[in-house]
C-alpha cells in the first residue's frame, strides 16, 4: 500500500467514503487519534475526580475556545508558509483597548469593539505588508511587531489610564452575546463553533482554499498561476490579527477585565496546538479539524489535570512528548496521503 | 513546415540588464503546430529569453509579434491572458494537493451562487482526469490522488495539460525533461507531439539533444547570447549539433585527441596546460 507506484489497481473497490483506512488516511487522523488517546486516559484518571462533570469539561472547552479562535489563522498561515507570533501581544492590545475606549471613555460597547477589530487588522495589515515586501522570514517580522505592539500597549495604557490594569462591565446584552455562560460553557465556545463553521467552509470548500495551500506548497507556482500572492498573504496576516482580537473581545467582556501584559505563552499554546494538529510546518498541507483536535488535546493536557489523578507539574512533559510524537507522525501521513489515492466519495 | 501561420515571433531584441547584454539580436518564429528546440549550454542566454517571452522581462530593443502583430508582454499575467503558457522544470505542481485541484490551481470550477459557491470537486476531478488522459497518460485515473504520488513525468504531463485545456497557443517548456529518467522523458515527449497536433506551437527549451531531435521541427542553438545556429529538421546530425552547443569546438575531435593521447600514454589522460 505504501508503494509510490501503486496504480489504480491497488484501489480497493466497494470500500465506503467513511471507511476505517480512509478515516486513518484523512489529513486530521493523527491529531484525532492524539486527542482521543489523550481524553480516554484523562478520563480514566480523572473518574472519581470528576474530569467528565459539567465543571471538568467546560473548564477545557472555555480554554480551547480561546485558544482555538486564534489557532486556526495561526494554521492559515503556516499552511501558506508563514508564521505569526504577534499575536501573544494583539490578544492584550484588543483587550485594552476595549477597556479603554468603552470603560474609560465610556464609549458604546460596539465602538469599543470596533476600535478593537480594527487595531487587530492594523496589525496583520502591517505584518503582511512588511512580510510580502522584504524577503524577512515572517518569524522575524512578527517577532519585532510583538514586541513593538506589546511595549506600546503598556505604554498607552499608562498614557491613557495611568494602569496596566483595568475592569469593564459591558452593558447586559453584550455581556450574554459575547461574555454569558450556557450550562457553563462561555459564549466564546459558540463563537469559536461558528468561526470552525466559517474557517472549514473557507479552507476546504470554497474556491479560494486551495490558493492558500498553493502559497506554501510553492508560491512561485502560484503566482505563474494568476494567484494574487501578495494580497492573499496580507489577508491571512489580517485574518489571524483580527481573529486574535476578537477573542480579546470576548475575553474582556467575558471575565470583565482587560491587561496589557503581553500573553507569551499563548504564542506557544497556539503554534503547539496547529502542529499537534497536522499541519506541516513547512506549509502546504493541514486541515481546520486537525488544529481543532489540536486545540482541544492541549486544552484538556492544560487545563483539566487537575481534574486527575495525574500530577498537575507533568502537563508540560506530555506536551512536550505529544509534540514531538506529533511531528515525526506528520511526516508519516504525509507519506501515506501521497501513495494513496482515495476511494470515490459515490 | 515553414508554411505554417506563425504563432510568435521575435524580431532584431535584445535585452540588457545595465551595462550586461545578456541577448544579442535575437529573431526567431514559431509556427502553428511546430516545434521550436532551443539548445544552449548554461549561462547562454535561455533563461533570459524564456521570461522574456513569458512576459517577466520585456525586451531592451527590437519587438515581439503575435499573430504577426507588434505586442507588449507587460506581466506573467498578460502573457498568459494571451495564450503564452510556460511550464518549468518541476512542472508548477503542488506535491500536497489533489490532480483535481493542481489541475484547476487559480481558477477553480464552483458550485452554488453567491457567497456559498463552493469548489466543485467532483467536476474538477473529472475534467483533469480526462484531459490527462487524453494526452496519453491512462495512469492517472483518480482527481483525488496527491500530486506528489505522481512521478516525475507524469507531473509535467499534468501541467502541460493544464495550459493546453485553458487555452495555450505558445507553450514554453523549460527543460522539462532535465530531471527524468528515459522512461519519464518519453512520456513528456510524447505530449510535447500531442500538443504540437493540436496547433500549438511549442518552444522547448533543452541541452538533451536527442530529446530535441525527437520532437523538434526547428532548432536554434544559442551561444552567450546570440543564436548561432537556426537549422530545421534533417539539416544537421545530431553530432554536429553538440559540437555546436559546446561552442564550436568539435566534441569529435575532441575525444579523438584524447583516445590517441591514452594510447600512446599507457592509459593515462592528458595534462592540462592552462
Amino acid at each position: 500500500m505504501t508503494d509510490n507506484k501503486s496504480d489504480s489497481s491497488s484501489k480497493l473497490p466497494g470500500l465506503p467514503g467513511l471507511s476505517l483506512g480512509g478515516l486513518l488516511r484523512s489529513p486530521a487522523a493523527g491529531a484525532f487519534m492524539g486527542f482521543a488517546v489523550v481524553f480516554i486516559l484523562f478520563a480514566i484518571f480523572g473518574f472519581g475526580r470528576n474530569f467528565l462533570s459539567v465543571p471538568g469539561v467546560t473548564t477545557w472547552v472555555n480554554y480551547a475556545s480561546l485558544v482555538g479562535m486564534i489557532a486556526i489563522p495561526v494554521g492559515f498561515l503556516m499552511i501558506a508558509g508563514e508564521l505569526d507570533i504577534s499575536t501573544g501581544a494583539v490578544l492584550p492590545a484588543a483587550t485594552m483597548t476595549v477597556a479603554i475606549v468603552s470603560g474609560h471613555y465610556g464609549m458604546p460597547v460596539m465602538v469599543g469593539i470596533i476600535a478593537a477589530l480594527s487595531v487587530g487588522a492594523l496589525i496583520g495589515f502591517i505584518n503582511g505588508t512588511i512580510v510580502t515586501r522584504t524577503q524577512v522570514p515572517s518569524f522575524i517580522v512578527t517577532l519585532a511587531t510583538l514586541f513593538a505592539v506589546a511595549g506600546l500597549t503598556l505604554y498607552l495604557s499608562i498614557f491613557f489610564i495611568n494602569n496596566t490594569n483595568s475592569f469593564y462591565h459591558a452593558p447586559d446584552w453584550a455581556k450574554s452575546l459575547f461574555g454569558g455562560k450556557v450550562f457553563g460553557f462561555n459564549s466564546a465556545v459558540f463563537w469559536w463553533i461558528g468561526a470552525i463553521v466559517g474557517f472549514v467552509f473557507f479552507l476546504h470548500y470554497s474556491p479560494k482554499g486551495s490558493w492558500v495551500f498553493a502559497l506554501g506548497g510553492d508560491q512561485e507556482s502560484a503566482r505563474n498561476a494568476g494567484i494574487p500572492v501578495r494580497r492573499l498573504k496580507i489577508g491571512l496576516f489580517m485574518l489571524c490579527s483580527t481573529s486574535t482580537a476578537f477573542a480579546g473581545v470576548l475575553q474582556v467582556i467575558t471575565f470583565s477585565s482587560a491587561t496589557s501584559q503581553a500573553n507569551f505563552g499563548l504564542i506557544f499554546n497556539t503554534i503547539i496546538s496547529v502542529v499537534v494538529g497536522g499541519v506541516l510546518l513547512t506549509g502546504g498541507f493541514g486541515t481546520v479539524m486537525g488544529i481543532v483536535f489540536g486545540v482541544l488535546t492541549l486544552s484538556i493536557v492544560t487545563q483539566a489535570i487537575g481534574f486527575t489523578e495525574i500530577d498537575r507539574n507533568l502537563s508540560f512533559l506530555i506536551i512536550g512528548v505529544m509534540l514531538l510524537i506529533a511531528v515525526l507522525m506528520n511526516d508519516t501521513f504525509r507519506s501515506l496521503a501521497t501513495s494513496w489515492s482515495a476511494p470515490k466519495k459515490k | 513546415m515553414s508554411g505554417k501561420k506563425p504563432i510568435i515571433e521575435l524580431r532584431n531584441v535584445d535585452k540588457s540588464f545595465g551595462p550586461i547584454d545578456v541577448l544579442h539580436d535575437i529573431s526567431l518564429t514559431v509556427g502553428e503546430g511546430e516545434v521550436l528546440c532551443l539548445l544552449g549550454d548554461n549561462g547562454a542566454g535561455k533563461s533570459t529569453l524564456i521570461k522574456t517571452l513569458a512576459g517577466v522581462h520585456q525586451p531592451t530593443r527590437g519587438e515581439i509579434l503575435m499573430d504577426g502583430v507588434p505586442t507588449t508582454l507587460a506581466s506573467p499575467r498578460d502573457a498568459q491572458e494571451r495564450g503564452i503558457a510556460t511550464v518549468h522544470q518541476f512542472g508548477g505542481t503542488y506535491p500536497l494537493m489533489s490532480v483535481g485541484r493542481n489541475f484547476f490551481m487559480g481558477s477553480e470550477p464552483t458550485k452554488g451562487f453567491g457567497p456559498f459557491k463552493v469548489f466543485d470537486r467532483a467536476k474538477a476531478n473529472r475534467i483533469a482526469v480526462d484531459e490527462v488522459q487524453k494526452m496519453g497518460i491512462t495512469r492517472i485515473t483518480d482527481g483525488d490522488r496527491l500530486v506528489g504520488g505522481l512521478s516525475g513525468g507524469e507531473r509535467q504531463s499534468l501541467a502541460i495539460a493544464r495550459a493546453v485545456y485553458f487555452g495555450a497557443r505558445v507553450l514554453i517548456l523549460d527543460e522539462p525533461t532535465a530531471a527524468l529518467g528515459v522512461k519519464q522523458a518519453a512520456h513528456v515527449l510524447r505530449i510535447v507531439n500531442e500538443a504540437k497536433k493540436r496547433g500549438l506551437a511549442v518552444i522547448f527549451i533543452t541541452h538533451q539533444v536527442m530529446h530535441a531531435m525527437a520532437v523538434g521541427d526547428h532548432f536554434a542553438v544559442l551561444i552567450r547570447g546570440a543564436i548561432a545556429a537556426d537549422f530545421r529538421k534533417g539539416e544537421k546530425t545530431r553530432e554536429e549539433i553538440a559540437d555546436l552547443m559546446a561552442g564550436g569546438e568539435s566534441m569529435a575531435d575532441l575525444e579523438a585527441n584524447i583516445e590517441s593521447y591514452k594510447e600512446s600514454h599507457g592509459g593515462h589522460v592528458p595534462p592540462v596546460n592552462a
